[in-house]
């Protein structure tokens, strides 16, 4: 059985079919990598996953459970975690806090014993603060962990959403672009971490994706979608050279028919 | 430029940050504890009462620092809670019921009932949330009117004494005694505060305030989360109003109204949202106004024969204020005190981008 399984799930907005009759799974350990050009419906699947959108047909399982009859906030209970394609960082907290608020999902106490900070509340908090600490070592972060996320470079709030979805401690990781406006140096990072995460880890990771060398270096499988549907499924070379993955990025090459070529 | 070496997770929990920093706060204490002995020697508690009544505005002004400050949720309600809290504790007092258990019990029901009215306004964001509370504060007084076999309606309601074990306080006849009582709710509150900050419950909320998506995404349950935050503001609020009634010594319709609701909410603004430093020095700030117009205008004639009868003053001068912080201060007066501080702490290196944010103001603030 698959780690996550997503059968035949459609999403319509209104009369725009956003994501058409896909159907996925991704095994446990593996690195798979969703790809296309804007408005695939890469992101849409995430949402659907995460629960924000709830599909007009087919079916979400994770773990063995039915995710359809979850909401939003029941999902990373399962130990789904995610990041966002425009950052969604909580801004005016620290580093370490945002990180601290990824263990929402491992908390035990109520709000009386928080108020009153009883010993189950302290002991809980030393188990958190241990486990994000191990969070920052591993992705560096230990220059920022007490500056507010407002005043951080790019690259860096990327980092720490990076460090907030794995503060979680999830069994599958959902990384939206996670190289998008990185550098160079920093999209290597990032392959060194997703590869670090996946073999040492032992963390699941499904990723939307545009830098199709980061995809390469770090992916098993690679899913190209165009217009909410599949175009293919396989090894990251397999897919680049596939007739139609190359249709939908570059077109058909015949001028009189690209209006005509995606119908 | 201090720095502080970590070497425990401690070090992130504790509530000082350095040895430093405590022993400013156990200064602030003493002075605190201290205060009174001033008008013991002048023999003259009329400021002391003002004090005292700062300090009850400052405990409201952190139940609508959790709510507003911390959740992001705007409310121009809170004097409801506070009228809650305030007739509760006069039935249960009447009633019979010992101070001790009569006082707890007017917070945590102003805290339920708060709840419960703000459930279904939870829903709504932003101005909307405002414009929903706002019809509560509104509604309070045609409440207090109807509700007359416990409120006494128009005619209003006196305010028994507190009695603990024996030892009876009054605003009036010991004012001393009703000082160190408030203060000692303030101090328990305040840890309260600190404690909730420190732990996941606080982390929530902030985390609401900041993005409700990505709080979703981390299996934040945001209406629970929500209802908490008014829960424990309304709670604070009602043990505020409480406090405010045995201050006043009587109540009507027209104590709870909505010129309060609004001048809590210009208080923690004035002070500085989102810090629990901002309800005190808003509440500092709206204690002091009043003294200080009253101040001036004698002065004024006394000294030049001048007499200054502008009805509304106090009004047009917390709006001019409140502008002013807006348009120039946004962070409150906590904001302005921490620049000043890191200033002289990494002078001559201070930028004045420094605290500059990407994002001005709260998310939640902004029409959605």
């Amino acid at each position: 059985m698959s780690l996550l399984e997503i059968e035949n799930v459609t999403l319509r907005f209104g009369g725009l079919v956003a994501v058409d009759n896909v159907s996925l799974h991704v095994e446990t350990g593996e690195v798979f990598a969703l790809v296309g050009p804007n408005g695939a419906g890469k992101s849409t699947i995430f949402n659907l996953i995460s629960r924000f959108y709830d599909p007009a047909e087919g079916k979400i399982r994770f773990d063995g459970n039915d995710l359809l009859t979850q909401s939003a906030d029941q999902v990373p209970g399962f130990g789904i975690a995610r990041t966002f394609q425009n950052i969604e960082l909580f801004e005016q907290a620290t580093v370490l806090q945002n990180l601290l608020v990824g263990r929402h999902r491992h908390r035990t106490t109520g709000v009386l014993s928080d108020v009153l900070f009883s010993r189950k509340a302290y002991r809980e908090e030393l188990r958190h603060r241990e486990a994000v600490e191990q969070v920052i070592e591993f992705l560096d972060l230990q220059a920022y962990r007490d500056k507010m996320i407002g005043g951080l470079p790019y690259g860096v709030r990327k980092v720490v959403e990076l460090g907030r979805a794995l503060a979680s401690e999830p069994k599958l990781l959902l990384l939206d672009e996670p190289a998008s406006g990185l550098s160079v140096e920093e999209t290597q990072d990032m392959a060194f971490w997703i590869e670090d995460i996946q073999k040492q880890m032992g963390i699941s990771v499904m990723m939307v994706e545009h830098d199709m060398g980061l995809v390469s270096a770090v992916s098993n499988r690679v899913m190209a979608l165009s217009d909410g549907k599949e175009l293919a499924t396989g090894t990251s070379a397999d897919v680049q050279s596939h007739p139609a993955v190359i249709e939908a990025y570059l077109g058909t090459g015949e001028i009189s028919k690209t209006g005509t070529s995606r119908a | 430029m201090r720095f502080v070496f970590k070497t425990s997770y401690d070090a992130d929990i504790r509530l000082f940050k350095h040895r430093a920093q405590a022993t400013w706060y156990v200064l602030l204490l003493l002075l605190v504890l201290a205060t009174p002995l001033y008008f013991v020697a002048i023999d003259d508690a009329y400021l002391l009462g003002e004090i005292t009544g700062v300090l009850i505005l400052a405990i409201a002004g952190m139940g609508l620092m959790l709510l507003t400050g911390h959740t992001g949720l705007p409310s121009l309600g809170h004097a409801t809670f506070m009228a809650l809290g305030c007739y509760v504790n006069i039935n249960l007092l009447n009633a019979g019921v010992p101070w001790v258990i009569a006082f707890p019990v007017s917070g945590l029901l102003a805290g339920l009932i708060g709840t419960l009215i703000a459930l279904p306004v939870l829903r709504l964001h932003g101005v909307y949330l405002a414009l929903a509370t706002l019809a509560m504060s509104i509604l309070t007084s045609d409440f207090v009117v109807l509700a007359e076999p416990w409120t006494g309606g128009i005619a209003g309601a006196a305010v028994p004494d507190i009695n603990i074990f024996g030892i009876e306080v009054n605003r009036y006849s010991t004012p001393y005694k009703f000082y160190y009582l408030v203060l000692f709710v303030t101090i328990l509150l305040v840890w309260a505060y600190r404690n909730l900050l420190r732990t996941p419950t606080g982390r929530s909320f902030t985390a609401v305030r900041d993005s409700e998506i990505s709080a979703r995404a981390m299996g934040i349950n945001l209406t629970r989360t929500k209802a908490t935050s008014f829960f424990l503001s309304a709670t604070a609020a009602g043990l505020a109003g409480a406090l405010f009634g045995h201050s006043a010594g009587y109540v009507t319709n027209e104590t709870f109204d909505l010129v309060m609701s609004i001048t809590l909410l210009l208080m923690i603004v004035i002070g500085g949202l989102g810090f629990i430093h901002g309800a005190f020095f808003g509440a500092i700030v709206v204690g002091i106004i009043p003294v200080a117009i009253a101040n001036g205008r004698s002065f004024l004639a006394n000294a030049f024969d001048v007499n200054i009868n502008i009805p509304g003053l106090e009004s047009a001068m917390f709006a001019f204020i409140l502008v002013c912080f807006i348009l120039f201060e946004p962070m409150g007066l906590y904001g302005r005190w921490l620049k000043i501080r890191t200033y002289f702490e990494l002078f001559p290196f201070y930028r004045k981008d420094m605290f500059k944010r990407q994002k001005s103001y709260l998310k939640t603030d902004r029409v959605q």
